[in-house]
């Protein structure tokens, strides 16, 4: 398909007028986001294209005559129009996009160390016919490696000003404004020809780049040496499993305790301020409607910083890739590709960064796979009812040693239970719905970099603000819908004990539906609030048996052993493992796939795999028993 | 007298002959450098032997075996031929 772009009538041509709106275009890998970082700092906005998975970011750039508009596109390597990618690249190029200006001007980004097969990408993109610079980016890295080029003889080959700069250093840059600052001039000369087969453009692009006296640069020594050890055979997979367990280990073991921390900080203020507030509904409404939904958003903050702190670091170094490569032929076999692995790992932990991590995936259905089964991995959230059920119903006996007995099998099985089932529907998805269409995987392995400190903040900012901006309202939602059914329907004027209100009729409706899975209505209405987030059943479940004064006098461990069978309990756990009880979860899912299709289907099945699973244990369990 | 691609052994240096796969793979293997007539190198396998890393213009390209067995070359260093024809 080719690009029907509109010819300037003849008015425009003989006075410039100023560029308004900007398109950022060039090859993946080429450091176009890097430089848009650099260009538009903090003031960018981010969303998604409507109905497809690609992320839109619009970016502003100061400049002395007014702000300018910066469109990032999607990093592609042609404009035919084959994957999610090019067709949004295309449609904004030719105006087609709802929503968004069509540019005046393109900014092509390639990589200066690569020239040869970067110019040749770029061909078709030079050849828009719309006021381009072209920008060799790496600019810095291309003498240091002994390489070399002549940019003015190059814009001579390529008929548009062609400018040396560095996104990560920030250098060169004042050429972007220089050019803008021009205004829509008729370019030069017109000498690119359309080309738009692969082969043409590669020749051209060969020719253009000897033309300009390039010197292409030494291979990276400190890279070469440093994958000698990071892909070695010995070292390599001791150098992955270090940093993998350092990530893990940071994201559970510091990113958890943060988010407790902060938990207790914003539980605390709120406990504060409501002092200073009347008792009643409306201090009810803010505290345990409004207040508490924020804390559930606030709380998974720190987890996400943390994890796309590594991300950011392992990215941006490079070694992201070699890890990829590395855990490519495990995840193969199931189906999915290496850079499935750290988002997947990081699900432990908990899935909202992990499916907000999956973004480093390019292939689209792998990436669904991802997203789709991260959350049957253990999070932490599941930890509070496996611990309660398990020390309240599993005896304690020594199975290997002292150190490992029953509880700590029974832990373990869950965890194996969630990874197993993770790994089933990975490989029934890939070998049905997301099948890929077998295009190869390529992986490029970039030079290794340091990362800097200005790209990892804009990193993290950036995470931070689509999570609390796109996630945050639905959570934010769903835990004011349980508050008002916990505390409707008013009893003369003030909320009900928990046992009559809303959402504990609710359970007792639902009673008879979860009774074969051997749950009562408390453990009922415990399903029903814990849908904001998993732990919260633990809470309503001490306050459903501390208000009944049948159970009042007891510990819940003690009124859960009165109240609940051995099978029913397993039954529990086992539900918790498949259930999506997790609203974050699903805003999340929703705002990374774009559409509530996903979600929803993933909903349904996890749901639905959870009834069936406790229905057969608890079944299975008392006819054991 | 052609070689497998994957078949290459780190630090060997062959000429594309072939991409036996579909039309659109091979355009998408183009991108990187791979098509008729290119200069590839083995760089290194992955530490659980797959996938092979290549130095292709001037770029590390990793592809999976499956993938690499589909593309042939020609073998460059006579030690080699024999293996190449046997």
């Amino acid at each position: 398909m080719k690009l029907v772009l509109p010819t300037p009538d003849s008015s425009t041509v003989n006075q410039p007028q100023r560029i308004r709106t900007v398109a950022l275009i060039g090859p993946p890998n080429s450091g176009k986001s890097t430089l848009f970082n650099r260009l538009t700092n903090l003031r960018q906005k981010v969303g998604n294209y409507p109905g497809i998975t690609v992320e839109q970011r619009t970016g502003t750039m100061a400049s002395p005559g007014g702000d300018i508009t910066l469109i990032d596109l999607p990093g592609v390597y042609s404009l035919n129009p084959h994957s999610d990618d090019e067709r949004v690249a295309v449609s904004v190029l030719s105006g087609g996009m709802n929503g968004v200006p069509q540019p005046e001007a393109v900014l092509v980004v390639i990589d200066a160390t690569n020239l040869g097969r970067h110019l040749t990408l770029a061909v078709p993109m030079i050849a828009l016919n719309l006021p381009t610079l072209v920008l060799l980016n790496m600019g810095d890295l291309l003498p240091k490696r002994g390489g070399s080029i002549d940019a003015v003889k190059l814009a001579g080959e390529l008929g548009t000003p062609v400018a040396l700069v560095s996104a990560t250093e920030g250098t060169g840059l004042d050429a972007v404004h220089t050019f803008l600052e021009q205004g829509d001039e008729p370019r030069q000369t017109a000498i690119l020809p359309i080309l738009q087969d692969l082969p043409h453009c590669r020749k051209w692009a060969a020719q253009a780049v000897r033309q300009a006296d390039y010197r292409a640069p030494l291979p990276p020594i400190w890279t070469r040496r440093l994958d000698d050890i990071v892909l070695h055979k010995l070292w390599g997979p001791l150098v992955f499993i270090g940093v993998v367990g350092t990530v893990f280990q940071t994201v559970f073991g510091l990113g958890q305790p943060l988010s407790n921390l902060l938990q207790s900080l914003l539980t605390g203020f709120g406990q504060k301020s409501g002092l200073l507030l009347s008792n009643g509904l409306f201090r009810s409404l803010l505290l345990d409607g409004i207040w508490k939904g924020v804390s559930a958003v606030l709380v998974f903050l720190p987890q996400i910083l943390v994890l796309f702190l590594f991300i950011g670091l392992l990215e941006d170094s490079g070694y992201l890739a070699r890890a990829a490569l590395i855990a490519d032929r495990t995840m193969h076999g199931v189906g999915l590709n290496g850079k499935a692995f750290i988002p997947l790992l990081s699900a432990y932990a908990c899935a909202v960064p992990a499916i907000m991590a999956s973004r480093t995936i390019e292939n689209k259905r792998d990436r669904l796979a991802t997203i789709l089964i991260a959350p049957l991995m253990t999070c932490s959230a599941r930890l509070p009812i496996y611990t309660l059920l398990i020390a309240t119903f599993v005896p304690e006996r020594p199975v290997v040693g002292v150190l490992f007995g029953t509880r700590a099998l029974a832990m373990l099985l869950l965890y194996v239970l969630g990874f197993v089932t993770a790994i089933g529907t990975a490989k029934l998805l890939k070998s049905s719905v997301l099948k890929s269409t077998a295009a190869p995987f390529v992986l490029e392995l970039p030079e290794y970099r340091w990362p800097t400190l200005h790209s990892i903040t804009l990193r993290l900012l950036d995470r931070a603000r689509v999570f609390l901006h796109q996630a945050g309202t639905i959570i934010l939602l769903v835990s004011l819908i349980v508050w008002a059914l916990t505390n409707l329907p008013l009893h003369q004027g003030q909320p009900p004990e928990l046992e009559r209100s809303a959402i504990a009729h609710l359970g007792h409706f639902v009673e008879p539906a979860i009774r074969p899975l051997g749950f009562n209505w408390k453990i009922g209405v415990g399903l029903l609030t814990s849908v904001v987030a998993r732990e919260v059943i633990v809470g309503t479940l001490g306050t459903l048996y501390g208000s009944d004064p049948a159970t009042q006098a007891m510990s819940l461990q003690i009124a859960l052993q009165h109240d609940l069978t051995f099978s029913g309990a397993m039954a529990l756990l086992v539900f918790f493992a498949f259930a999506m009880q997790c609203t974050s979860t699903l805003a999340v899912v929703r705002r990374e796939t774009n559409s509530w299709k996903w979600p929803v289907i993933q909903f349904l099945y996890m749901t639905g795999l959870a009834v069936v699973a406790a229905l057969i244990v608890n079944h299975a369990l008392s006819v054991l028993n | 007298m052609r070689l497998q691609l994957s078949n290459l052994e780190p630090g060997e240096t062959a000429v594309i002959e072939q991409v036996a796969l579909s039309e659109s793979d091979q355009g998408f293997l183009m991108r990187f450098g791979l098509f008729v007539g290119a200069e590839v190198k083995c760089s290194r396998r992955a530490p659980l032997g797959d996938p092979i890393v290549y130095s292709v213009d001037g770029s590390e390209i990793a592809l999976r075996a499956e993938t690499a067995c589909r593309i042939y070359v020609s073998c460059p260093d006579s030690a080699r031929m024999s293996e190449c024809q046997r």
